[in-house]
């Protein structure tokens, strides 16, 4: 069996894995951060996203073994110093969630939108989630939150080199 | 201290904390010692008799604990429940929970593999050897219901369950000379209700008791029905709903999967968790819609409707679920919508057909009713040249004649169509888009523009008991609440409805906060576990705000009932003479006398000087039971963009205005309202469950199956009218299903109207580029 090496929202560990072992379920049943859910099976819903190395990746499609040596970033990597991230505040104030169960990996999908563009516009938005489906929202305040979060990130960042 | 009243304001939800920061507990989170992981074998076939089932060769393999067939718990497996025989003589064939002789569609379990991990349980599926001896399966209605047609259940002789027949005033004479009639077929077509959160449940028996998490709807009925189907005990489970990911409908039901668990559970001693994958819920958890609409109105030649004829075939799939049978039934009262006429003729028959059962999703009835009503009334407005909205306002109900008992029989409590079509049309700006949609069609642009109208009503809040028994329905429609005041004034509330995205704990506080007088802050809502919330009827039908709010506010009238006693007894004071106000008790005209119930509460838990005989509790329990159904309203505007060349759609511009009643939270209804949008537009334009010839669902996934991503919807424009409800104390009416019960005729009514020069009168949903394209193609003789 492979021998893994990842770091997990900034903690080491190292496992043996099937190498058929998906991501996901490596995070979810091996090192117990359930914050990543599970919407489907062939990569459309965009619920188990994460970020590898930084860049938004489905962790359905990625095994556990394409982890080795990568630092991964979940939902629960996010505010750990007590306070929220930016985007976790958006979509709180905006009431970009119902059910929550697209939540993670919208905020992730987010994240990732805004480090490629730190300004989109509505529609870039629109398409630059298009791989994360809700159910709840019709995406309406879902927009409005990653605007929002674009706004209060380009004002700390303004904030921090002023 | 006179604080701003909470009803009313946009309170940021308290249930975020966890879902934004990943410390949900979903059931698949729920790791127990020694729990095993249970997989089920399906049947891929349509309609197949088992000739030979083997599950021992899967208990060999690696990791495997057991493999169970059906035949194992032929004891004690029960059938699945319909708790709605529309008719006494409904056909209503046992639903066992685990297939043993006969499977009657794809996706049907047949056999489960318990192992040590997920894995494992998948991999060993794969050694249980089934033979199967395929059957013909019935796949089409209408041919179902044609004489020597094969049978989904062959000992019951017949593919129809039922026929639920329906007739108000004198259909006779509605008919008799009508100068307009018109008559048309509409396909409601099958959906799947796609919450987020696949399925799970986990069991865990400790002794004879049971324990289990399931990501349903309705802890409450599926402890019960457990009971019943098991002969386990009902106080010996207890069901808990943790955090639950949408449901939409699909997780009212109780399912194969949730008494196999527990059947299994118990013959093998340990803690066991099923999660389903997205391609298997596609399968097995219950379809929406699927009905054929033939439906026909008369008219006068002035646009006013005389009567309106309503035929329906339901498609049951093959067996009978929860509340399938009744979902058409909930359609039936309100094809005639906010209209006024002389009669109506509904019938419906249910037809079991091999494919996955249906059962309610979101709107369960009224969505496929409103849809069918609205179409007709353009067609009307079409045949007589009237402006669509012109046609509507000769027939509906005019905002003085209310409380109006329609022709269905319900009386509309409230309801001001005027105000909130007039908002609509405003917003969206109606006449300069009817002029350009002239302009358009004089230009003869190949992107034409069409407006869609939907002017919509529907019955929700579920529902007075008393109508559900005369419905035949095998369950009450009230709900209850406790109300707690602790030691140190702060609120507990416990609730008998069971949320899943609904912002319970939100709105149900701010209930509470202005009842009581206490800050938001201070009260906590608990739900969805049957050890703490005992009573409840749960969560469905829009019904939690207008009949479980209502509890709520009985349990708080009954607290300040107690308190004002104590505190009457505490100030030494007559307790006539005692007031209640923003929090605080004082006795009339002495102006320095105050307490506040936080002290009340304290006073009352120390018992050292309470009234005689007073018990040392303020707390409460309450229900409700609604006399009526509440009825929100509203008027949906849809403006389209259909290119005639390729035959794409995109929509421009979506306005709702909707008339809910009172709203408790904008913010949540606004999303409610949103979310319902993306529901119906999706059913517009996008989704369909798809069969193939031999029963084969070929929507499987959500790469096939396309419920919208953000890409494919508008940004919506919303806006309320609030009449409020007058028959509950809050004035509120419900908000879960209206905008996807509004919003589907407003979109297929916008796109046939951009197509109505080129005489198409009809795009079966959902209008997908292919389908506008061949209906263009169609209309053009061929053409292209």
């Amino acid at each position: 069996m492979p021998r893994i090496k990842v770091e997990v929202d900034g903690v080491t560990y190292e496992d043996d894995v099937e190498p058929r072992l998906l991501l996901v379920h490596y995070l979810r049943d091996r090192l117990g951060k359930v914050g990543t859910p599970i919407g489907c099976d062939t990569t459309n819903c965009g619920a188990c996203t994460v970020l590898m190395d930084g860049l938004s990746v489905k962790s359905c499609s990625v095994l556990a073994v394409q982890a080795d040596g990568r630092a991964i970033t979940t939902i629960e990597g996010l505010g750990i110093d007590g306070q929220l991230h930016p985007m976790q505040q958006a979509f709180h104030e905006e009431h970009a969630l119902q059910c929550g169960y697209c939540t993670p990996g919208m905020i992730m999908a987010s994240l990732d939108l805004l480090r490629e563009n730190a300004d989109p516009s509505e529609d870039e938005i629109r398409e630059g989630l298009e791989g994360n489906l809700c159910r709840c929202t019709g995406y309406q305040n879902i927009v409005r939150a990653v605007r929002r979060a674009a706004d209060d990130m380009r004002g700390a960042a303004k904030e921090v080199t002023s | 201290m006179t604080t701003a009243p909470e009803i009313g304001s946009s309170r940021k939800r308290s249930e975020d904390a966890r879902l934004i920061t990943g410390k949900t507990q979903w059931t698949d989170n729920i790791q127990l010692p020694g729990m095993c992981y249970v997989a089920f074998l399906r049947s891929p076939h349509a309609h197949a008799r088992i000739t030979n089932i083997d599950v021992s060769p899967a208990k060999g393999r690696t990791g495997v604990i057991a493999a169970f067939a059906g035949q194992d718990f032929a004891d004690e497996q029960g059938a699945l429940p319909c708790a709605w025989p529309v008719t006494e003589d409904m056909v209503h064939p046992d639903y066992l929970p685990l297939a043993i002789n006969e499977v009657r569609f794809v996706g049907e379990p047949v056999a489960i593999v318990v192992a040590r991990d997920r894995y494992a349980a998948a991999d060993a599926l794969e050694a249980i050897e089934v033979d199967y001896e395929p059957l013909p399966p019935v796949l089409d209605m209408e041919e179902a219901l044609k004489e020597g047609a094969d049978l989904v259940h062959g000992d019951k002789g017949t593919n129809k369950t039922y026929t639920w027949v329906f007739e108000q005033g004198d259909n006779e004479a509605a008919w008799r000379d009508a100068p307009v009639v018109i008559e048309r077929r509409y396909i409601q077509q099958r959906l799947i209700p796609s919450a987020m959160e696949p399925r799970a449940v986990v069991v865990a028996p400790v002794g004879d008791e049971y324990t289990m998490w399931s990501a349903t709807q309705v802890p409450h009925i599926l402890r019960t029905v457990l009971s019943v189907i098991t002969a386990i005990p009902e106080q010996k489970i207890r069901v808990i709903a943790p955090d639950v990911g949408g449901g939409f409908g699909s997780k009212i039901g109780v399912t194969a999967e949730e008494v196999v668990l527990m059947l299994a559970a118990r013959r093998l001693g340990r803690p066991l968790k099923w999660t389903e994958s997205r391609s298997e819920g596609n399968l097995t958890v219950h379809h929406g819609r699927d009905q054929i609409q033939d439906i026909a109105i008369a008219a006068d030649r002035d646009g006013k409707l005389r009567g309106l004829r309503v035929k329906l075939l339901a498609d049951m799939g093959a067996y009978l679920r929860l509340v399938g049978p009744g979902v058409p039934l909930l359609g039936a009262f309100m094809y005639n919508a906010i209209y006024k006429m002389d009669a109506l003729s509904f019938t419906c028959s249910g037809v079991f057909t091999n494919k996955t059962p249906t059962d309610a999703y979101r709107g369960a009835g009224r969505p496929e009713a409103t849809y069918a009503i609205e179409r007709l009334m353009d067609e009307l407005a079409v045949e007589l040249n009237l402006d669509p909205i012109e046609v509507r306002r000769r027939n509906w109900i005019k905002h003085e004649e209310f409380p109006y008992t329609t022709i269905a029989g319900l009386t509309y409590d409230s309801g001001n169509y005027e105000a909130a079509t007039e908002k609509a049309l405003q917003a969206f700006e109606y006449d300069k888009l009817r002029a350009e949609q002239a302009d358009r069609r004089e230009r003869g642009d190949p992107v034409q523009l069409g407006i869609g109208i939907s002017t919509y009503t529907e019955m929700c809040g579920i529902a007075p008991s008393r109508v559900l028994g005369q419905l035949n329905f095998g369950g009450g429609g009230w709900e209850h609440a406790s109300v707690r005041m602790l030691a140190t004034g702060k609120v507990e509330a416990v609730i008998g409805t069971s949320p899943h995205g609904q912002g319970h704990d939100t709105t149900m506080a701010q209930i509470i906060a202005d009842k009581l007088g206490v800050p938001w802050e201070d009260v906590k809502v608990l739900h969805g576990d049957t050890a703490t919330s005992h009573k409840g009827l749960d969560t469905y039908g829009s019904r939690s705000l207008a009949i479980g709010g209502v509890a709520v506010v009985n349990a708080c009238d009954k607290v300040l009932e107690k308190a004002k006693r104590a505190a009457a007894h505490l100030m030494e004071a007559s307790e006539q003479d005692i007031e209640f106000a923003n929090g605080a008790f004082s006795v009339r005209g002495v102006a320095e006398s105050s307490l506040p119930i936080q002290d009340v509460a304290f006073a009352v838990n120390l018992a050292h000087n309470l009234p005689d005989g007073m018990e040392p509790s303020l707390d409460s329990d309450a229900t409700f039971d609604p006399e009526n159904f509440s009825y929100p309203h509203g008027t949906h505007l849809c403006a389209v963009d259909v290119d005639t060349e390729t035959g794409f759609v995109k929509i421009r511009k979506y306005v709702a205005v909707d008339d809910v009643g009172k709203v408790i939270n904008p913010l949540i209804v606004d999303g409610q309202v949103h979310g319902g949008l993306a529901q119906g537009i999706a059913q517009a334009l996008y989704e369909e469950g798809v069969y193939d010839a031999d029963g084969n669902l070929t929507t499987t996934t959500l790469a096939d199956y396309l419920v919208p991503s953000a890409p494919d919807l508008p940004t919506f424009h919303t806006d309320r009218t609030e009449t409020p409800a007058t028959t509950n104390p809050l004035g509120v009416k419900g908000v879960g299903e209206a905008g996807t019960i509004a919003s589907t005729p407003a979109v297929v009514g916008a796109v046939v109207d951009a197509l109505r020069p080129l005489g198409i009168n009809d795009v079966r949903m959902p209008c997908t580029p292919e389908r506008v394209w061949q209906a263009i193609k169609d209309a053009r003789g061929g053409a292209s």
